[in-house]
């Protein structure tokens, strides 16, 4: 072994994160995942689209489906998005209660939307729409209950950085361990933006 | 360099959106929800039925889908800071948005060929 590559060899596992590109390589993973979702939603939303008409038997968009709960929800996860980016402030800013508050607060959001999905379901099956009934209820429970569950992954990481944060474990040098939860979200509540108006607005329309 | 050091780079040297830009964006993107909700309602819902929801009603889709873009584009420029990142984060989004867009393409160009081709057939139920 070479004396020039001791000091690599005797260096700490945490410092692993070099790379040739000007940007960590935390953030860039974050965007790869972000990338290889963007493609895993095009797909669900597209077999959606494509049997949203196939429901010969049981309840089709128009018997089921309906517009204020949703548009509740999807205030409320847009609302989100505005509340992550100012805890996220806060914490670049090392202002602790600016970011207790704001991340609360999404937290929140996280578990009302996850809890108006649940009652939504539940509501469905009760009028007669389980997930084998049709095409239709079978891409739609896909769809958006893969986008429930990236909500709930996403309310639990969170939920363990208002944790962290508590306890003073986000100082404004740590803001990334925010920074990259906060984009997983920001990218839940795209992928939102695209299914409120493509799964329930055109669905009752075209219906 | 350490991680902590890299992290404070990657944080702060990076200029993001100030707090009342957060606000702007938020009450653009309550409004273009509104917009989209009123669309329905006056296409299709409550608001229905007179000579502009007929007007309307054939680019309900479009209009719609314009809108969604738009909230797309604010939502991933300043809250996930891609106007503000390094340019090889909006690249590595925009290649996976435009793979995206093929799979779309592609699933549609799938069914609809073989819907066709059964409807000719006559397999097609």
């Amino acid at each position: 072994m070479t004396a020039a590559a001791l000091p690599h060899d005797s260096a700490p596992a945490h410092e692993e994160h070099h790379s040739s590109l000007p940007v960590n390589n935390r953030k860039l993973a974050i965007w790869t995942f972000i990338g290889s979702e963007c493609m895993f939603f095009a797909s669900l939303i597209t077999t959606f689209v494509i049997y949203r008409d196939s429901h010969a038997t049981g309840p089709g968009p128009k018997d089921v489906l309906g517009v204020p709960l949703v548009t509740s929800g999807t205030a409320v996860l847009l609302f989100s998005s505005f509340f992550v980016v100012m805890a996220l402030n806060g914490a670049q800013q090392g202002n602790r209660k600016k970011l207790l508050t704001w991340l609360s607060l999404t937290v929140l959001c996280g578990i009302f939307f996850a809890g108006m999905q649940v009652y939504e379901f539940t509501h469905f099956v009760r009028d007669g729409m389980g997930y084998t009934t049709n095409l239709f209820a079978s891409s739609f429970f896909t769809l958006t209950g893969f986008h429930g569950t990236h909500v709930a992954i996403g309310t639990l990481w969170l939920g363990t950085l208002l944790k962290d944060a508590y306890k003073g474990k986000i100082p404004p040098e740590k803001a990334l361990n925010l920074e990259i939860a906060a984009l997983y979200w920001h990218f839940v509540d795209v992928v939102w933006i695209i299914i409120f108006p493509v799964v329930y607005l055109m669905s009752l329309g075209h219906a | 360099m350490s991680d902590t050091v890299a992290v404070v780079h990657d944080s702060h040297d990076i200029p993001h959106a100030t707090g009342s830009k957060y606000v702007q964006i938020a009450c653009i993107l309550f409004v273009l929800t509104a917009l989209e909700v009123l669309l329905y309602e006056v296409c299709f819902g409550h608001l229905s039925g007179g000579g502009f929801s007929s007007a309307l009603a054939p680019h309900f889709v479009s209009v719609l889908l314009v809108l969604s873009a738009m909230k797309f584009w604010f939502v991933a420029m300043f809250y996930m800071h891609l106007k503000f990142d390094i340019k090889i984060l909006s690249w590595l989004f925009g290649f996976s948005l435009m793979i995206a867009s093929v799979v779309i393409l592609a699933l549609f160009v799938l069914f609809t060929y073989n819907r066709t081709l059964w409807w000719w057939t006559g397999a097609w139920h």
